[in-house]
């Protein structure tokens, strides 16, 4: 009797194994279908592809931008480190150009200039441009910055030598080295943020709406209106950069 | 760290015209100098003995061992200024290991390794391994057991193995022109290839790198040799003195050309950057790329060795001239080199200021740092030549075997 009730347990262990085994693929296949629908995982280019527009013609240089991003990144508070910053055009009537950027223009700019013999003059701010053909990430030897799915470039601080040869690559003087971690350090898009489907500090703090963030190609994406209701033009276009930053109205002066 | 803040700032009030804010502090300093200039003497010294060893020209018989370890002990020293420069310098295995193989500079460890390990000390192994074998039977002590195994345990000495020294030798020695060639031509890729910087960015960087590298490793042999003929008291062969001093002529009519070439390039097509690098040539670089690297670095010593071949002068007066060309050579492409690093920098990307570099003393990026860096090569070479002497009278005799039968 004993012998027949061991049998059973055997044949019936061997059972619940074949019954059970679909039902535990069943398990992890829907484990897998109900992360890819977690927000913090969709990063494909399909969900999610950011970009900036930047509508010069807004920008009052008020410099909250920059001091908003060096607070929430903890960007260095020195005068030559930034992620970014704003810069000052004043064209005057005989076509000399005076560009300042003074403390990155976190401070505001001086009124140090007499309007008379003023052509025009702008604001512009400035930031890595989240290159989709990125120099910096095609020469970093060891990987350390990448291209998201989603469209923005990072640096792994964890990873990176600081060989500063990416500072080197970028044309927008956007990356620097920072001092206390000794790798390079440059603007995110507040990645931090917008994985949680908020706005960068700069775009949430500028009193103009001068940047606008969102999606490149959703047609909700307030960027979408952007490129509609604007002539766009990207900083040094013939390097094939890519920016993935929009100016509307940018003035020739600018590089 | 205050220091440096003080330091950037004190920079911050001598800029000329508008750089992006971030562009204050230059990333890529003396070390960065000393890294290119180091890497050319090994791919000129290689170069020429290479060109001794194809073409088997008798004259330069001198230098061939001496130009083989004095690009030896250089390559030791290449790696040491791009290590210290890093920000974190116990990462750099990871080039290694997970290398970004679309990044030139990723490529630098392998380039290195094959030049140490496959050209330089295969050919120096492959030259010296008669002498091991026969140092290692001769020697007593300490020195007996360091060249036994330094032979590898090969210690045939058969002429059928001494033809097959002489064969692998040469065939590595074909392979060797190529590989310094990639070494240094490599070296000028990673400025050349920089898109951003179009001080940097152009097709002829490797090949202007390449051929001041030879006008550079020739320069140093014409030093080495005659400094180490000096110390050791012995006679000038100046057939040898004579062909390195015209192989030194020739290899700086090309590179000048070569930069001129690019100079005149520059000019007349005049880009966007046109404006801000005449204001730097002008102003920033004027001593170190006009009157150092043009007058005093190329068309000097090209005079002096011009007039050693158009009139027949003493012997005496001549070596003069090769060593007075070889030293102000040498400054000269050291010029070069911080024209090239440093001068790339000194604009801004916006191509509407200048910045300026303030060499430090002390500090691992400083002054005495690179000096240091500068000499320890001269030290590896002295140490190298305690070991396997390089000169043709050290050279051992093998009797044939023929001969020793016969005995």
């Amino acid at each position: 009797m004993k012998k027949d009730k061991k049998e059973l347990t055997r044949r019936e262990f061997l059972k619940k194994c074949a019954v059970s085994a679909p039902a535990v693929l069943l398990l992890a296949e829907a484990e897998s279908i109900f992360a890819k629908n977690s927000p913090e995982l969709s990063d494909h280019k399909e969900a999610h592809y950011f970009g900036m527009g930047i509508q010069i013609d807004k920008c009052i240089g008020c410099g909250r931008c920059v001091n908003a991003c060096k607070l929430e990144n903890s960007v260095p508070d020195e005068p030559f480190y930034f992620r970014t910053w704003v810069e000052r055009y004043v064209v005057q009537v005989d076509n000399e150009v005076i560009v300042e950027s003074p403390h990155g223009g976190g401070e505001g700019f001086p009124s140090n200039i007499s309007e008379k013999g003023i052509a025009r003059t702008f604001f512009v701010p400035k930031l890595c441009n989240h290159c989709a053909n990125p120099p910096c990430v095609q020469v970093c030897p060891v990987g350390a910055t990448f291209s998201t799915q989603d469209g923005v470039v990072l640096v792994d601080e964890d990873y990176c030598i600081g060989c500063r040869y990416c500072i080197q690559a970028c044309p927008y003087g956007a990356r620097y080295l920072n001092p206390f971690t000794k790798t390079a350090d440059k603007c995110t898009f507040c990645y931090h943020r917008i994985k949680k489907g908020s706005n960068p500090a700069c775009v949430e703090v500028c009193p103009t709406k001068a940047r606008i963030f969102g999606e490149i190609s959703l047609r909700s994406s307030p960027l979408t209106r952007f490129f509609r209701f604007n002539k766009v033009q990207v900083l040094k276009p013939y390097l094939n950069t890519e920016p993935r930053v929009y100016y509307a109205n940018l003035d020739g002066e600018v590089r | 760290m205050e220091d440096h803040f003080e330091e950037l700032l004190l920079n911050l009030k001598q800029v000329v015209g508008f750089i992006f804010p971030n562009e204050i502090e230059l990333h890529w300093g003396l070390l960065i100098v000393v890294y290119p200039y180091v890497t050319g003497l090994v791919a000129g010294a290689f170069i020429l003995a290479s060109l001794e060893r194809i073409f088997n020209i008798e004259e330069l018989k001198p230098t061939y061992r001496l130009s083989l370890i004095t690009a030896l002990a250089f390559l030791f020293v290449a790696p040491l200024p791009l290590l210290s420069h890093l920000g974190h310098p116990e990462l750099s295995f990871e080039i290694f290991l997970t290398p970004h193989l679309q990044s030139a500079m990723a490529m630098f460890g392998f380039v290195y390794i094959w030049y140490l390990m496959v050209v330089l000390l295969l050919e120096i192994w492959f030259d010296y391994r008669k002498d091991l074998v026969v140092w290692s039977r001769n020697e007593t002590g300490l020195k007996k057991y360091m060249y036994k195994i330094l032979t590898l345990g090969a210690t045939d000495l058969s002429d059928r193995a001494l033809r097959f020294d002489k064969k692998a030798g040469k065939f590595i020695t074909i392979i060797g022109i190529p590989s310094a060639f990639i070494l240094h031509g490599y070296v000028g890729f990673i400025f050349g290839s920089v898109k951003a910087n179009p001080w940097w960015s152009s097709v002829l960087m490797p090949i202007v790198f390449l051929f001041s590298a030879i006008v550079s490793g020739i320069a140093i042999m014409i030093l080495i040799y005659g400094f180490t003929t000096l110390i050791r008291w012995k006679k000038f062969q100046m057939g040898c003195l004579d062909k390195l001093g015209s192989y030194l002529m020739y290899a700086i009519i090309l590179d000048l050309s070569l930069e001129l070439l690019d100079f005149i390039h520059r000019l007349y097509e005049s880009e966007e950057s046109i404006k801000i690098i005449s204001q730097m040539v002008s102003s920033r670089l004027f001593l170190s790329l006009v009157i150092i690297q043009l007058i005093l670095g190329s068309i000097l010593p090209l005079v002096g060795l011009v007039l050693v071949r158009v009139r027949p002068l003493p012997d005496e007066l001549r070596r003069l001239i090769y060593f007075g060309s070889a030293i102000l050579v040498q400054v000269g492409i050291f010029s070069t080199r911080w024209n090239v690093v440093v001068g790339g920098q000194l604009f801004s990307k916006s191509f509407r200021g200048l910045t300026i570099y303030k060499v430090q003393v002390l500090g691992i990026e400083g002054l005495l740092m690179s000096i240091g860096l500068l000499l320890l090569p001269f030290v590896i070479l002295w140490a190298l030549i305690k070991i396997i002497p390089p000169w043709p009278e050290a050279e051992t005799v093998v009797p044939s075997a023929a001969a020793e039968r016969k005995e």
